[in-house]
């Protein structure tokens, strides 16, 4: 594949289940190398978008390319050179890591096996715990497990759906690290994630809601693109406080971090109105932060869900 | 805190009330698996079989022959279908399960007879199940004491009483001293083979899909029909193990003479191994549990046991139920399994039963591997 292509590349993808639309019309590229973050709150599609991608599901409509194969006539060429990690774990329990490790990569036919069936092992630091069943492993293991079964096919794209779901903050940075190391490599990944400090590491993110792409680009651009406006305030009463500004007009978030409140509006003019009464009070301190990505989302899953319902 | 309390006990209860409702199927099976098999059964059964067809072998032409052939059928236990002409082909019929019975006039029957020469009638039993024979055969003994008492009347009332005018001799080919324990234990073969393979295939995907590898195992490149092959194929071992076992319990244990090639019977077990394994696979393809796989796997194997021949002779079920066997795999494999042990039947012998068995799996292995869907839609 010529430098510079897109990976994935598809315009239009909607998927319906009976009269319930997942998957609304979505256009994505994403680049060689790219981490691409994909969030959305629960049940939004993210699932069904990434298994028509590597061709659990066929779209109803819309077309594309995904590794320039088609993604509703080739989709058993996509299968081999795409590396699926699935939210529930779902290697077998009753195999050793590294039975499981070799039965993928006989499934995939991958030439000399064995070499890379302990270069996986080696890689994500498995070789110590080869043997131990992969129903005993903790979450961060069999994560760990799952990443090297669908890189052990050398896949030119991962697609991985919510894989740090329950494993610990050091268990996820190296992980992350992981991601990262292959990337540099030339490897293009889709994640899925509800974690915002893991979307910050992607290079480019995009933000879905019942089905359709709210917003697209780099955290700077996302958060730009939204326009929010956030004050965070201390002092006394921060619960009554709380509530009395969710009665506002143009306060859209107030949520607590800590001894702060974090107040978030649409409307830079409209929130300063609306807080000027508690501003003159001295017992509170306001300050003027920028909007995190957090705020942005829970903004756009609000508006989509004005739309929606 | 009480040992037993009645809310918590009562609210397990509600829950596994809630969950059964929740599993339509399962609880359709419930309730009609008891119907349908009580229906099925219940008439299907009958350990008296009539009917049973019968060959005549009849080298006299005089009228007492006749009366007995007459008396015979009207019993309905023998139903005469063919008439032959020599012994070698009454043997044959007997040999490939044709008849269950050959019985044989010899030349100047009615004339010895006459003589008071007391001839007699030979009746040559398939006897590989004496169940099936039995009733008939006592039938005939009282039949060949009275049957003529109407025709011996006026000067022939002499040749009446007893010893009776006519003489009985029963051959019971392939089991002489009918003991059931030949029928039963080549029969248990197919059974255990059925049980085991069904259950343990039913459960093979849905396993995978229960346990979620399933989606996984979908988006690898391997196809359904290698995922199929691939699940069986252990199980053909382990079901030959099962046969060895078996053999060997037969051999040494239970005396089952064994007449016929074991290297022709190893060869066709697979067949009927792989008959079940295709018909476990499609269950678990159908199922969306493992609880109802199980289920399943028993609702084929229950008129497998009852209607095959293993438990009730064949012969004696109402013709629909006959059809009904027919279409199951172990029906045949038992007269396979009998033929080659009890009979030596050769691979010519057994040819009626191999097609039926080799049809069912092309039938069975079509719909799981079509039913096994390679998207997730």
């Amino acid at each position: 594949m010529p430098p510079g292509t897109h990976v994935i590349d598809v315009s239009g993808i909607t998927k319906r289940f009976g009269d319930k639309t997942v998957v609304n019309g979505i256009d994505l590229q994403v680049d060689r190398g790219e981490i691409f973050g994909f969030l959305g709150p629960n049940g939004s599609g993210k699932t069904t978008f990434i298994r028509m991608l590597c061709g659990l599901l066929t779209p109803e409509s819309g077309s594309g390319t995904c590794l320039d194969y088609n993604v509703l006539t080739e989709q058993r060429q996509i299968r081999t050179h795409v590396g699926y990690m699935t939210q529930k774990f779902s290697y077998y329990e009753d195999l050793s890591i590294r039975e499981n490790l070799d039965f993928i990569a006989r499934v995939y036919a991958v030439p000399d096996r064995r070499r890379a069936v302990d270069e996986a092992l080696d890689r994500l630091g498995l070789a110590g715990r080869s043997h131990q069943l992969a129903g005993q492993l903790s979450g961060g293991w069999k994560q760990r497990l799952a990443l090297a079964a669908c890189l052990i096919h050398s896949p030119q794209l991962l697609l991985l759906d919510e894989p740090t779901a329950g494993v610990d903050p050091k268990a996820r940075r190296e992980f992350w690290g992981e991601l990262h190391r292959l990337a540099a490599e030339g490897m293009t990944v889709l994640i899925t994630t509800h974690y915002m400090d893991e979307a910050e590491r992607c290079h480019r993110l995009a933000y879905i809601a019942n089905g359709t792409l709210l917003a697209m680009g780099t955290v700077g651009e996302v958060i730009g693109s939204a326009g929010l406006t956030t004050w965070e305030v201390t002092g006394p009463g921060l619960v009554q406080l709380a509530d009395s500004l969710r009665k506002c007009d143009g306060v859209e978030q107030v949520v607590a971090f800590g001894n702060t409140l974090h107040v978030t509006g649409r409307d830079a003019d409209r929130i300063q109105a609306a807080l000027q009464p508690w501003r003159t009070n001295p017992s509170y301190l306001w300050r003027s932060i920028p909007s995190g990505l957090e705020d942005v989302f829970i903004s756009l899953m609000g508006r989509s869900s004005d739309t929606f319902k | 805190m009480s040992p037993f309390a009645f809310h918590r006990f009562w609210a397990v209860v509600l829950k596994e009330f809630v969950q059964m409702k929740r599993d339509r199927l399962t609880f359709a099976m419930m309730i009609g698996i008891p119907l349908i098999q009580l229906t099925l059964f219940g008439f299907a059964i009958n350990s008296d079989p009539k009917h049973l067809p019968a060959a005549i072998l009849n080298a006299d032409h005089g009228p007492f022959a006749r009366t007995l052939v007459a008396a015979m059928q009207h019993s309905d236990y023998f139903e005469f279908t063919r008439e032959v002409g020599t012994e070698i082909e009454a043997a044959e019929l007997l040999q490939i399960g044709a008849v269950q019975f050959v019985a044989t006039f010899p030349e100047d029957f009615s004339r010895r007879l006459l003589r008071g020469e007391r001839p007699t009638i030979l009746i040559e039993a398939d006897a590989t199940d004496p169940a099936a024979t039995g009733p008939a055969l006592a039938a005939m003994r009282s039949l060949a004491d009275t049957a003529l008492d109407r025709d011996l009347r006026g000067p022939l009332a002499r040749l009446k009483g007893s010893p009776a005018a006519v003489n009985l001799s029963v051959h019971a080919h392939y089991n002489p001293e009918n003991n059931t324990q030949y029928n039963v234990v080549p029969g248990l073969m197919g059974v255990v083979l059925t049980m085991t393979m069904i259950i343990i295939t039913s459960l093979a995907i849905t396993r995978e899909r229960e346990r979620g590898t399933m989606e996984n195992l979908l988006a690898t490149p391997a196809r359904p029909l290698e995922v199929m092959a691939g699940k069986i194929l252990p199980y053909i071992l382990v079901g030959y193990v099962q046969v060895t076992l078996i053999l060997i319990a037969a051999r040494f244990i239970f005396h089952v003479p064994m007449v016929g090639s074991l290297a022709l019977l190893y060869s066709i077990s697979l067949l009927f191994i792989a008959a079940n394994l295709a018909v476990g696979i499609t269950f678990s393809t159908l199922a969306s549990n493992q609880l109802q796989a199980m289920q399943m796997a028993f609702f084929f194997f229950l008129p497998s046991i009852l209607l095959s021949g293993f438990m009730f002779p064949f012969r004696g079920m109402p013709v629909w139920a006959q059809w009904l066997g027919t279409c199951l795999p172990l029906t045949h494999f038992l007269r396979i399994v009998r033929g080659i042990l009890l009979k030596g039947s050769t691979l010519s012998d057994i040819a009626p039963e191999l097609w039926p068995l080799a049809l069912f799996v092309v039938v069975a292995m079509t719909i799981g591997v079509k039913r096994y869907r390679q998207t997730l839609d």
